[in-house]
């Protein structure tokens, strides 16, 4: 059993500010469905930027309840440009402390504020993804910026520590070795944050489509199916892919993160690692 | 903890028996020799582990000199499959099952990792071997298969009668994990071909830190511990004789209540199950419920998460296990459910109920309370599913 202190427990067993808030004025979403986690933020914001309400839910453990839990606390009163500058670790502190595996926890807490924040600035969640786009860990989608902020913010030196707060490196470890290279730069350099970026394939639009559908017959039908749904691939557009879902995923409310963080690395892993999939509806 | 605990967690780790406990008792003080000594202290000790060895073989219907006494199930693993390698080197093919429990998969990933051929046979969605392909993979180079009798998280029976016979009829050795069968199913080992079985001390009432290793008579399995002459030099080390008699008489136990467990511990099961999967928003059963061990109930609940679960279940002192990431000290959730192809967002929300002689029906209707309430507060938290409880 994990050893969570008495306000982790707490805040877990009272969670704070659960619930919807409709037309919100910022919503940032972080996690995902393969990791086991998912957290929804919704900020309530006046005309001077203030936080007046803020309002999550989330599908996690006890430690994501509490982390989602303590942020909205931490934020309701505050200007939109104070808690920009809240790090997973302004959670961890006002938590008392998470165990060191747990840390992810917080991270996906920042991660949605982030989130949020860009969305009340106008920026959209794919601008947000574009951003992101370099992904080091492909068993979790953990990309280098991620992994830049808490190396940077957590003072973090070991790959096992960057795997206990982000859970890249957890999976395959066959990103080990681009993880330090991001802890040594960042430490090493801290102004500069340059990250070897992974060599894109060159494919041809004939050999993409068929590794596309390879992978959807190995990879992707094989989970969509065992909840009644499909995938079809639609188009290519260099490293654009369209898919429609069919059957129970047309339908399903989790389509857009299935899509993101499930399928699209999926395709960065097996195709090319500049993919990015969107969807038409059938 | 001084509140009431409904323990259901059994596959784990399971309560040592009050007959065991008070059997083992006598050789903590006066009965202490060594077996081995050749003197009348020590070897008076001798018929009390031979006494447990001719109990345990009972349990299996093997003869008592193919018993040997081990310190766990992980050891027993370990030195069936590295002791049957060792035995026939130049064979450097493997195969074992998707769903194994880490003390034979991590074995086998090892092997992988050096220099062995390693094929991997998958289940169905129900969680069942599929015995073709473990008929095409076999071939001439197959030294070992290792595929446990039933699964730890699902509680699926395979078919080992014929797993073994299509095994021994291709000139390979099998060896079965059997620590979540042994006491719980009934296992002929004059009738099922097995070569190695392995057994847990702590799965069946007895304490921790005792298991055995089945080894058939003429099977040649190279010692993984080596010293003293114990178990006629198969296994060094000076016996541990207050857990051998322990595990002696918790196998005399789990004879005599097994046709009482298979029905009545199943019968509450099927109580648990059936109440879950009726009443809960969105709850489901997994693995095949036609061939499986009597106590174990895997329940996925959708768009709710295992941890959560567990710890809420904790506060009211019901204590079960669960196939999410979170909870597994690694952060892959369950390598079996998601070997069976069972989506995300169910391997997340799945807990193992395990039950035992020592549960009552007042205790599944405890569980099947709080359950409810547990997923009922924690689907209001989740972000999906919402129109689901809306019309529940």
């Amino acid at each position: 059993m994990w050893d969570y202190n008495e306000k982790v427990k707490e805040y877990f067993l009272n969670p704070r500010n659960v619930g919807e808030i409709k037309n919100a004025d910022a919503v940032g979403e972080a996690g995902s469905l393969a990791c086991g986690d998912q957290l929804k933020l919704m900020l309530k914001v006046d005309d001077k930027g203030l936080i007046t309400d803020a309002k999550f839910q989330t599908f996690g453990c006890g430690s994501a309840i509490a982390s989602a839990s303590a942020l909205t606390e931490m934020i309701i009163g505050k200007t939109m440009d104070d808690v920009a500058k809240i790090t997973n670790k302004d959670i961890v502190d006002y938590l008392g402390g998470l165990p060191v595996e747990k840390m992810h926890c917080s991270v996906m807490g920042h991660e949605a504020l982030e989130a949020a924040v860009s969305n009340y600035y106008g920026e959209s969640p794919e601008t947000l993804e574009a951003k992101k786009k370099h992904v080091v860990c492909e068993c979790f989608g953990v990309t280098d910026q991620e992994i830049i902020s808490v190396v940077r913010d957590n003072k973090l030196l070991t790959v096992e520590d960057v795997t206990h707060y982000t859970k890249a490196g957890g999976g395959c470890m066959s990103c080990h070795d681009k993880i330090r290279a991001i802890i040594e730069k960042v430490s090493g350099e801290a102004e500069k944050t340059v990250v070897p970026k992974p060599e894109a394939k060159k494919l041809t639009n004939l050999q993409k489509v068929k590794l596309i559908e390879e992978t959807f017959e190995k990879e992707i039908r094989p989970m969509l199916r065992a909840d009644g749904g499909d995938i079809e691939l639609i188009d290519i557009e260099g490293s654009r892919v369209t898919v429609s879902l069919r059957g129970m995923c047309s339908s399903c409310t989790s389509a857009s993160f299935t899509l993101k963080k499930y399928i699209e690395p999926k395709l960065r892993e097996f195709v090319s690692d500049d993919i990015t999939v969107e969807e038409v509806k059938p | 903890m001084s509140q009431n605990v409904v323990y259901t967690d059994n596959n784990a780790t399971t309560m040592v028996a009050p007959e065991v406990v008070e059997a083992m008792m006598p050789f903590f003080s006066q009965l202490y020799g060594n077996a081995s000594s050749m003197h009348f202290f020590g070897g008076q000790i001798k018929k009390y582990v031979d006494d447990a060895r001719g109990k345990v073989a009972a349990l299996i219907n093997a003869d008592p000199a193919e018993i040997i006494f081990t310190s766990c199930g992980t050891e027993s693993d370990n030195a069936a499959i590295r002791g049957i390698l060792a035995a026939q080197p130049e064979k450097r093919h493997i195969i074992t099952s998707r769903v194994e429990h880490p003390a034979v998969k991590n074995v086998f990933q090892h092997l992988g990792k050096n220099g062995y051929r390693v094929s991997e046979i998958s289940v169905d969605r129900l969680g069942r071997i599929d015995l073709d392909e473990l008929r095409e993979k076999l071939d001439h180079e197959t030294a070992l298969v290792s595929i446990m009798w039933a699964n730890n998280e699902t509680g699926v029976i395979f078919p080992i009668q014929e797993i073994a016979e299509l095994v021994k009829s291709r000139g390979a050795v099998f060896h079965t994990d059997a620590v979540q069968a042994a006491g719980k199913v009934s296992i002929d080992l004059h009738k099922t071909p097995v070569d190695l079985l392995s057994i847990s001390g702590h799965k069946l009432h007895a304490p921790k830190g005792i298991g055995v290793l089945y080894l058939r008579k003429g099977v040649h399995c190279v010692p993984f511990m080596m010293g003293g002459h114990q178990e006629s030099g198969r296994r060094a080390g000076t016996e541990n004789v207050p857990y051998i008699v322990g595990l002696g008489r918790a196998c005399e136990l789990a004879h005599e209540f097994m046709s009482v467990e298979q029905r009545e511990v199943a019968r509450l099961r099927d109580l648990l199950e059936s109440e879950l999967t009726e009443k809960a928003i969105d709850a489901s059963v997994n693995g095949d419920t036609e061939h499986r061990l009597p106590n174990t109930a895997n329940i996925s609940f959708k768009y709710i998460e295992g941890e959560s679960i567990l710890m809420l279940l904790s506060e009211v002192g019901i204590a079960a296990s669960s196939g999410s990431a979170c909870t597994s000290g690694s952060l892959e959730p369950s390598h079996v459910l998601r070997a069976m192809g069972i989506p995300f967002t169910r391997v997340h929300g799945s807990v193992r109920f395990s039950l035992s002689r020592y549960n009552t029906q007042d205790d599944m209707h405890f569980i099947v309370q709080h359950m409810l309430r547990i997923e009922k507060r924690l689907r209001d938290i989740s972000p999906f599913g919402r129109d689901e409880i809306n019309a529940h």
